[in-house]
C-alpha cells in the first residue's frame, strides 16, 4: 500500500540523527512522499475510481470502526471528524466524502507506535453519507454515515 | 512562505496525544476573491509526516478536501518524556515546513 512502500525506501536514508539535521532529516524523506502523491485517487470524480486506483477492494462491514461526526454540520468548510478503530492490524484509515466533487479526502498510515487514531476537520459541499475504509494487512473495512451540511463548504 | 506549525502534546501512560495545528489556507481553487471575482488558484497540503525521535510514525495524504488550518490529532505508543516528535508537510506549490517538539513530563 502507498505508505508502506515509502516507509522501507525510508529507512534506507534513515540512520541520520535528526537534531542538527532535523530540517533536511525531514525534508528529504517528505520529497519522495510528495512525489507520489496519489494524484489519480485524488482527482477522481467517482467514489468507485478513487477506490480502485487505491487498491480498495472486497470492503467488509465492520462495526469496529468508530466514527465520532455531528449530525448536522452547520458549517460544511469545517466538519470535525475523529476516527478510531479496535481491527487488530490497522495500519490505515481513508477517508470518503461521497458527495464532494472528488470523494477522497484523506488518507492516514499509521506504523511504529501509532494508534490507529485520527482527529481532523474536513470540508464537505453537502449532506453526504461519510465512508472510512481502514487498511489492515490485505483486508478492508468500511463504515459510513451520513452527516447533513447546512451550509457548504465547496467555494472555502 | 513558512506558516507556523503549533503542537501540544500530551503524555497518558506511555502515549503521547499529539495535537496539531497548521496554519495554511487549503484553498480548493473554488472560491472567488470577493475583490476581484476571480477564482483563488488552488493551494493546499498534499503530504504530512510525523515521526518519533526521527522515526516516521504517521504519513498522510490530503486533498483540498482537509479545511483550511489543518487540525490533526493522533496518538503514539510507547513514547517517553523528551522523545522529540517532529511535523513536516509539502504543499502543491511544493512549498514546505516543519517542526519538532519535545514530550514534556505529565502533570
Amino acid at each position: 500500500m502507498w505508505w508502506m512502500r515509502r516507509v522501507a525506501l525510508r529507512r534506507l536514508g534513515a540512520g541520520a540523527g535528526l537534531c542538527a539535521a532535523a530540517l533536511a532529516g525531514l525534508l528529504r524523506p517528505l520529497l519522495a512522499v510528495a512525489a507520489q502523491w496519489n494524484k489519480t485517487a485524488f482527482e477522481a470524480q467517482i467514489l468507485a475510481d478513487a477506490l480502485k486506483e487505491l487498491g480498495l477492494s472486497d470492503l467488509e462491514e465492520s462495526a469496529d470502526i468508530v466514527i465520532k461526526a455531528p449530525e448536522i454540520a452547520e458549517n460544511g468548510a469545517q466538519v470535525p471528524i475523529e476516527l478510531s478503530t479496535r481491527i487488530p492490524g490497522a495500519q490505515a484509515i481513508y477517508i470518503f466524502v461521497d458527495k464532494n466533487p472528488q470523494p477522497f479526502a484523506a488518507g492516514f498510515g499509521f506504523m511504529d507506535g501509532a494508534e490507529p487514531f485520527v482527529s481532523t476537520r474536513i470540508k464537505m459541499a453537502e449532506t453526504s453519507v461519510v465512508r472510512i475504509i481502514v487498511g489492515a494487512g490485505e483486508k478492508h473495512y468500511m463504515a459510513s454515515r451520513e452527516v447533513k451540511v447546512t451550509i457548504g463548504g465547496c467555494g472555502e | 512562505m513558512a506558516q507556523p506549525i503549533r503542537m501540544r502534546v500530551k503524555l497518558v501512560g506511555d502515549e503521547a496525544d499529539v495535537r496539531v495545528l497548521i496554519e495554511h489556507p487549503m484553498e480548493t481553487g473554488l472560491r472567488k476573491d470577493p475583490a476581484t471575482g476571480e477564482f483563488v488558484p488552488m493551494h493546499f497540503i498534499q503530504t504530512m509526516t510525523a515521526t518519533l525521535n526521527g522515526k516516521p510514525v504517521l504519513e498522510a495524504q490530503w486533498s483540498r478536501a482537509v479545511a483550511r488550518n489543518p487540525y490533526v490529532q493522533f496518538r503514539i505508543r510507547g513514547a517517553k518524556v523528551d522523545d522529540e516528535i517532529g511535523i513536516a508537510w509539502v504543499d502543491n506549490r511544493g512549498e514546505t515546513n516543519s517542526a519538532t517538539t519535545k514530550v514534556p513530563a505529565p502533570h
